[in-house]
């Protein structure tokens, strides 16, 4: 079987708020024989603050990474993080211009080329590793789990730039999970802002816009909802009770990487998984599951006798 | 909105600015309120995102620089995405708020003092140290942690590194922000 190497750039958000998405992606990928190589002694992209003050700054720090990339020889760097992939990626589209490029390198040691692709995890396991070897590694199908898939907001957008899958409806996590027998409902809001990194600053905004989507998926009859984005995780997850209040509803909605969803169904060992890390534990939801599996084995078994 | 004086405060060096840095052709925006209908954050703004487009077509540097908007854009990219003329809103949008930030406005402090934080770890230390950040912020706005009720729940979990992860090459960080405050930005 031939496997896959890419570059990895796991993000300042994996070495803390996000450890479980570091920790499950670096599992699965190992599962299906993709092997990751960290980018050497990689620093922040500067996220949504660096941007904001000057895009050669911001594209600069990201730039500082790929040229250690493009020193290992390696033509793709992968990302778990929709933050750090649009950084990634936005500093290759305008170093595409040569006079962009001369700004962002006088700002750096060593000069940056431009030409290594970024791309996220959920891109390169939906279209290098692909479907079928998805569902032919599954050990332990998530039958009976309803999933709410929600991608954020940037993973696809711009389409110019993101270059993958579709910009209003995606569909590489929902198939994913599909493969893995999870049962993925319609999740119409899969785009929206979940509320950023606002939530020190301005927890207001944040508590509605994530109390709408944990609404929606509520009313989509979501055991869970598997997310791609540390930021996201981080609003719908450990923010959840801020929501509540501010919608005046409770919520219990366990809101995963679909990353961890991935491992459990192909079998990882819990503790890459990372489980325990998740505010509002998934224990229940997959307890619901593992009943409804030994109940439909012996509605089988029933109808076979 | 206010009412304003198009023709005594029309600065065209502005409406020249915003282009030149944007690379975007401003006059194509016809108004069709795509980017607003789009937009999560319109609730919070005080000038939704077709207005902005229109303020800079009418070159009205003060009204758009001072607007609590600009802070508020989560860059999340569906304006962009949606609008008919292919126009990058949400890039004229982060050059609105890097000229805003040179001039001194900032009327959403405290996110203004939280992304300065969050770059001041990325030059101290080359990638986020979230601890860190987060005492500096409350440090600066004088706010008790306006998440104290999140503690119980994330400090269990050890996500939160008490220790940064420095990066070992620390003087190139540096350098990066240095030669950029040197070229006349404006950290
Ligand atoms: S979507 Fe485009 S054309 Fe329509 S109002 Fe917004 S910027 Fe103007
Ligand atoms: S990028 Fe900013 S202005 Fe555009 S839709 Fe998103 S939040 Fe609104």
């Amino acid at each position: 079987m031939r496997g896959h190497s890419f570059a990895y750039y796991p993000g300042c958000s994996g070495l803390g708020t996000s450890m479980e998405y570091d920790s499950s992606t670096r599992a699965v990928c190992k599962a299906l024989f993709v092997e990751l190589h960290d980018v050497p002694d990689w620093s922040c992209c500067g996220s949504s603050p660096a941007h904001t003050v000057d895009h050669v700054l911001s594209a600069a720090l990201s730039a500082r990474n790929l040229a250690k990339v493009e020193s290992t020889g390696r033509e793709t760097v992968i990302t778990p993080c929709p933050s750090c992939l649009t950084n990634l990626r936005t500093a290759g589209h305008r170093m595409e211009k040569p006079e962009f490029r001369a700004r962002v390198n006088s700002l750096l040691d060593t000069p940056c080329k431009g030409d290594v692709q970024a791309k996220s995890v959920l891109q390169i396991l939906f279209e290098d590793v692909g479907l079928e070897m998805i569902a032919a590694s599954v050990q332990k199908p998530l039958k009976g789990l309803k999933v709410a898939p929600y991608y954020g907001c940037i993973m696809n957008r711009p389409p110019e730039i993101m270059q993958f899958d579709d910009h209003e409806n995606p569909m590489a996590m929902d198939r994913i999970l599909a493969a893995l027998g999870a049962e993925v409902v319609p999740f119409p809001l899969k785009v929206e802002c979940c509320g950023a990194s606002y939530g020190v600053a301005r927890k207001d905004v944040v508590a509605r816009l994530s109390s709408r989507l944990l609404d929606t998926a509520v009313s989509l009859g979501a055991d869970v909802m598997a997310t791609a984005c540390p930021l996201c995780q981080m609003n719908l997850d450990l923010r959840q009770e801020q929501a509540s209040q501010h919608s005046g509803r409770a919520y219990s909605m366990p809101v995963l990487y679909f990353t961890q969803l991935m491992g459990m169904a192909l079998g990882v060992a819990e503790a890459e998984l990372g489980f325990d890390k998740l505010c509002v534990s998934p224990a229940r939801a997959f307890e619901a599951m593992a009943a409804s599996t030994v109940a439909n084995k012996q509605t089988e078994r029933g109808s076979r006798v | 909105m206010d009412g304003v004086n198009m023709s005594a405060s029309f600065d065209a060096d502005f409406v020249a600015q915003v282009q030149a840095a944007s690379e975007q052709n401003l006059a194509l925006c016809y108004q069709c309120g795509n980017c607003t209908a789009g937009c999560p954050y319109t609730f919070a703004y005080d000038i939704p995102v077709n207005q902005i487009m229109r303020l800079v077509q009418a070159g009205q540097k003060h009204k758009t620089l001072t607007c609590k908007s600009l802070w508020l854009c989560a860059t999340c990219e569906s304006c962009t995405t949606r609008c008919p003329n292919d126009i990058d809103v949400a890039r004229i949008m982060d050059v609105l708020r890097h000229m805003a930030r040179c001039e001194g406005h900032a009327p959403e402090r405290a996110v203004k003092v939280f992304w300065d934080s969050f770059l001041e770890s990325v030059r101290k230390h080359g990638r986020v140290f979230e601890a860190g950040l987060l005492a500096k912020y409350v440090a600066r706005t004088g706010r008790v942690w306006t998440d104290f009720d999140l503690a119980p729940r994330i400090i269990p979990k050890g996500k939160l590194a008490l220790k940064p992860h420095p990066v070992k090459g620390l003087q190139e960080m540096e350098k990066i922000f240095k030669r950029f405050e040197e070229q006349g930005g404006c950290l």
